[in-house]
């Protein structure tokens, strides 16, 4: 956090920081609290997504430019495969996808190597921070990170052949039309393939005690049947926007 | 001992919270060193078993053996640097360098760099 603070005084760039209490009501704190070691990711990854496009809506942002890299890329594919997650497979590796409303997201250092932007900045002497995250040392993508690495080792072109076959990925036409329809939440407005979307769902779980059954729809069938959501559960500010201007974001990397 | 080399050492990319938070360090390193890269034996009575010059794979586990304060795992894996950290050799990436095979020279400059980051 002190790094992205120098950043915005090195860089003379706006810096606007959104933290999920202010807008769930919740901290990671809390949330691991409830929740534990394991499965945690699956809240900080979709509130972080969600905190990305409501802030940058905010912001009367019309473009999200994140800093992910190929490194990042190929772990998506390697992670979305071991899933079996189609839909996310066929998008995955798209340079320019939408995010809510009109807010385009682009992914600019698709195809270059984590490797070359460490050693970039290292030379370069740019001021930047990475660690592991304190949350969850074991997460998914622990594994699928650490399994690309030693790829890397014994074949450095690996993480471009695994986003090559990424992209090469064709999804069916009868599949895709299964697929269900994007809608809005009913809670709180956002995108979503479901009645409620991720975080409003996730929210609920954690309102209710019940996280840990609301991270597969199995388990939020079950959630449902013991009864309907209480009536004071929060809705997420959403900030519907008319684009105007465009602010690079701070990378994680 | 005579000949001893100093080896400065550089630790960034939050790979320095494993070595006490000491970004810039230097350690002293023997000419010669057990060719098992054991690291026990003390400097002025070197073991007795087959000896070679001293070489990056040497100061690695000299590094995990008396730098590294805390999880040696996130450091080394199967003998050798875990992948995702860079190794520089006076501002060379290691991989041009011969990797551990690299044989280490007073005042060199070895840089490790954590390329680690949350998802």
């Amino acid at each position: 956090m002190q790094t992205v603070k120098r950043n915005q005084q090195q860089y003379d760039m706006p810096l606007k920081i959104l933290s999920y209490d202010e807008l769930y009501g919740w901290t990671m704190d809390a949330i691991v609290e409830q929740i534990g070691k394991k499965n945690n990711c699956t809240f900080c990854g979709v509130f972080r997504r969600q905190a990305l496009d409501r802030g940058a809506a905010s912001l009367k942002v019309d473009h999200i430019v994140t800093g992910h890299n190929a490194d990042d890329i190929a772990e998506t594919v390697l992670m979305n495969i071991m899933r079996g997650d189609i839909a996310r497979l066929g998008r995955c590796t798209s340079i320019c996808t939408h995010g809510e409303d009109t807010i385009k997201r682009s992914k600019p250092f698709k195809y270059a190597y984590e490797k070359e932007i460490v050693m970039y900045a290292y030379f370069k002497k740019l001021d930047y921070f990475s660690t592991e995250c304190i949350y969850s040392p074991d997460a998914y993508r622990g594994h699928a990170r650490t399994f690309l690495k030693d790829l890397e080792a014994a074949r450095p072109s690996a993480i471009i052949d695994i986003i090559h076959s990424g992209e090469a990925f064709e999804v069916k036409e009868e599949i895709k039309a299964a697929q269900k329809a994007q809608q809005t939440c009913k809670r709180c407005g956002y995108m979503s393939s479901n009645d409620l979307c991720k975080a409003c769902t996730l929210l609920e779980g954690l309102e209710r005690g019940m996280a840990s059954s609301v991270i597969t729809d199995r388990a939020r069938k079950k959630m449902d049947a013991i009864g309907p959501a209480p009536d004071n559960i929060r809705t997420i500010p959403l900030f519907r926007s008319t684009p105007t201007i465009a602010v690079e974001l701070p990378s994680q990397s | 001992m005579a000949g001893t080399m100093t080896i400065k050492l550089v630790f960034s990319g939050g790979l320095e919270l494993l070595f006490g938070n000491e970004r810039n360090q230097s350690v002293l390193i023997p000419p010669f060193v057990p060719s098992d890269n054991s690291t026990h034996s003390s400097p002025d009575t070197p073991s007795t078993g087959e000896t070679k010059a001293a070489d990056l794979e040497y100061l690695i586990y000299h590094l995990r053996d008396h730098v590294l304060k805390e999880r040696p795992e996130l450091f080394m894996e199967n003998g050798t640097i875990r992948p995702g950290i860079l190794v520089l050799i006076n501002n060379t990436d290691w991989e041009l360098e011969g990797e551990g095979s690299y044989q280490l020279c007073n005042n060199d400059e070895i840089v490790f760099i954590s390329t680690l980051h949350g998802g």
